[in-house]
């Protein structure tokens, strides 16, 4: 029982870092369309960026925060530059641009970084928290913690501001949006900036955990696209939920079921988003998309 | 016609160099050439599916896993004659292919995409687990095949012609596979999926089986690669060699068969080339030319060539309108 509750804690923690890059995904997906494949190596980006201040001597909150200015600077460049130029491209267009930003960013971080593996500090206690007679590791609670206060802010930034309301607006429906007066394509940068800062949020916090390399995302993002199918495409919200109940389900499978353990968590994720996209293609929550012929 | 004339002399021309070729060259250039023409079968095969047919795959690395793995194993544990291996990895893809391409049907997009994604992914780990099989991260160690016949040939050199002759096949058998009834009405399902239904296209039949035969062309290539490399390992099928794949249709043309082969130089001579300046640069080298090709010269260097020829041959009397031999 102790180490279900322990499994199910981590999995929690795993699963939030899963639901920002799903979120990340969503967020970018509903304002553009595109499903970004360079999400995880964005947010790999970022996670060196953050390991080069941190060495350069900065306190760990410091560098945190810079880290996501200059993601969301990054973010919003990417859109204005790679990406604005193939708006409203056949898909096959847009995967193509997105694998080839993926294999970018990639091949920059190893040639700057090179590819050896580096540690990654935690700002949380490396002790274990006891709580009645389980340890929680403080890492998983504290990566859970910021993850839901990244999610909680944006969840204020989308309903309570201007912005917010017309980054949805501009989303929803373009044509109208400009006409109120919304710069479209602004908010849709502003959109890819968010989608990078959150990304280096998850990014950061798994780390410590996975290690800094310049792959260490490739496993995650295949996570994040499960958990995103899983919620749905269309729906933030249940994306997030999607990443935690990915997370859990990661983690019970690799204790408990045995032919599974760590050798094939991919796997696992490919059949998550085949059995999902064959039984209910629009996700748990999504919407089914109607196409007008 | 004289533009025919010319095609037909282009390819005569390229035929003739390529049978000339093993006996100019050193045996690690020869084996780079091999290598090429295996990149193209690939690529053709990749370009049947995603260029024609419209279904974007990024996990095509897997069937050339299959491919490989097949041969490998067959030689490994059955001493089967290596000659037998070929076809049964076609087939084998073939099968695999057209059962993946099944649930396929009900993706469309960047479903599909994500999907294969996750399947180029999960590669490397699949093939270690089955350890017994595969020899884990091990990989399964082969022998270069030798000449039969009592040829007089080397065996990369008779690797090298093995291999141009499956090529030139599998050439032939795409052209009149795209050429006719069947091609165009794979053609047709890329461009409106509805009025091709609407015209008695059975689509879900014509879908999976393009994935199929994608797959089989892709699955001989990943047999052939076995053989040239003598060495099959987990880790060489990882994700990027489904990028690369993907990477050398772009660059060679989409919809093009001869895009193919220009494809197959790129990925196989620009990173050796690229490596000199750092070992991250082909990557970089890669992502530059998808995003530039794809804002630039989005149908390729065979789409540029096409347009080239065709501005070059168009008789000056005719009003300018659509230009002969215009894609589409």
């Amino acid at each position: 029982m102790d180490i279900l509750l322990q499994q199910i804690v981590s999995g929690l923690a795993t699963g939030g870092i899963y639901g920002s890059v799903a979120l990340a995904l969503v967020m970018i997906y509903q304002a553009t369309d595109v499903v970004n494949y360079a999400q995880g190596e964005m947010a790999m980006f970022s996670t060196y960026l953050a390991w080069t201040l941190l060495n350069a001597g900065l306190p760990y909150w410091v560098a945190f925060g810079a880290t996501l200015v200059i993601s969301f600077v990054g973010g919003l460049l990417i859109e204005r530059i790679v990406i604005r130029p193939v708006e409203g491209a056949p898909v096959l267009t847009i995967v193509i641009v997105c694998i080839g930003l993926l294999v970018i960013l990639n091949s920059i971080a190893g040639w700057i970084y090179s590819y050896i593996q580096k540690p990654f500090p935690s700002p949380f206690p490396s002790r274990p928290i006891q709580i009645g007679n389980i340890y929680f590791g403080a890492h998983d609670l504290g990566a859970l913690g910021v993850t839901l206060v990244v999610l909680a802010g944006l969840y204020v930034f989308f309903r309570f501001t201007t912005l917010g309301l017309a980054m949805r607006a501009a989303a929803q429906n373009p044509v109208s949006s400009r006409l109120c007066g919304i710069r479209v394509g602004w908010m849709l940068a502003i959109g890819w900036g968010l989608a990078a800062l959150v990304g280096a949020v998850a990014g950061m916090m798994v780390a410590p955990v996975v290690f800094l390399d310049p792959n260490m995302m490739a496993g995650i993002l295949i996570y994040a696209f499960a958990s995103a199918t899983l919620g749905g495409f269309t729906s933030p919200g249940g994306a997030v939920l999607g990443g935690l109940i990915v997370g859990v389900i990661e983690n019970l499978a690799g204790t408990y079921v045995h032919f599974i353990g760590t050798e094939l968590k991919l796997t696992v994720a490919l059949a998550l988003i085949l059995v999902v996209l064959l039984v209910r293609p629009s996700g748990l929550f999504g919407r089914a998309a109607i196409h007008r012929v | 016609m004289p533009l025919r004339t010319l095609r037909l002399g282009v390819t005569l021309l390229a035929v003739v160099v390529a049978l000339a070729l093993p006996f100019t060259l050193s045996n690690f250039r020869l084996f780079q050439f091999t290598q090429v023409f295996i990149y193209a079968i690939s690529l053709l095969g990749l370009n049947i599916l995603t260029g024609y047919n419209g279904q974007i795959s990024l996990g095509h690395g897997a069937f050339y896993a299959v491919g490989a793995y097949t041969t490998a194993i067959m030689l490994d544990k059955w001493n089967v004659p290596y000659g037998w291996t070929i076809p049964v990895a076609g087939l084998l893809c073939l099968v695999a292919g057209f059962l993946f391409g099944i649930p396929a049907l009900r993706l469309e997009g960047l479903y599909l995409a994500l999907a294969t994604f996750a399947l180029a992914l999960a590669v490397p780990q699949i093939l270690k687990y089955f350890e017994n099989w595969t020899g884990g991260s091990q990989g399964i160690v082969l022998s270069k095949p030798t000449a039969p016949w009592g040829l007089r040939v080397n065996p990369d050199q008779w690797l090298y012609f093995l291999t141009l002759a499956v090529l030139l096949l599998l050439f032939v058998l795409a052209t009149n596979l795209l050429a006719g009834r069947t091609g165009r009405a794979i053609v047709a399902i890329r461009d409106n999926p509805i009025a091709a239904q609407a015209m008695g296209v059975n689509t879900a039949l014509y879908k999976s089986l393009t994935f199929g035969v994608s797959a089989g062309y892709v699955g001989v290539a990943g047999a052939l690669s076995a053989l040239a490399v003598a060495y099959v390992a987990p880790d060489a099928f990882n994700v990027f060699l489904s990028i690369t794949f993907l990477t050398g249709i772009v660059i060679g043309g989409l919809a093009s068969i001869w895009g193919a082969i220009f494809g197959a130089l790129f990925i196989q001579f620009i990173p050796n080339w690229a490596q000199d300046i750092a070992k991250a640069a082909p990557w970089a080298i890669y992502g530059i030319f998808l995003i530039g090709f794809m804002y630039a010269m989005p149908r390729g260097i065979a789409g540029a060539i096409r347009l080239l020829t065709a501005r070059a041959w168009r008789p000056r009397a005719e009003p300018s309108g659509a230009a002969p031999g215009s894609p589409r």
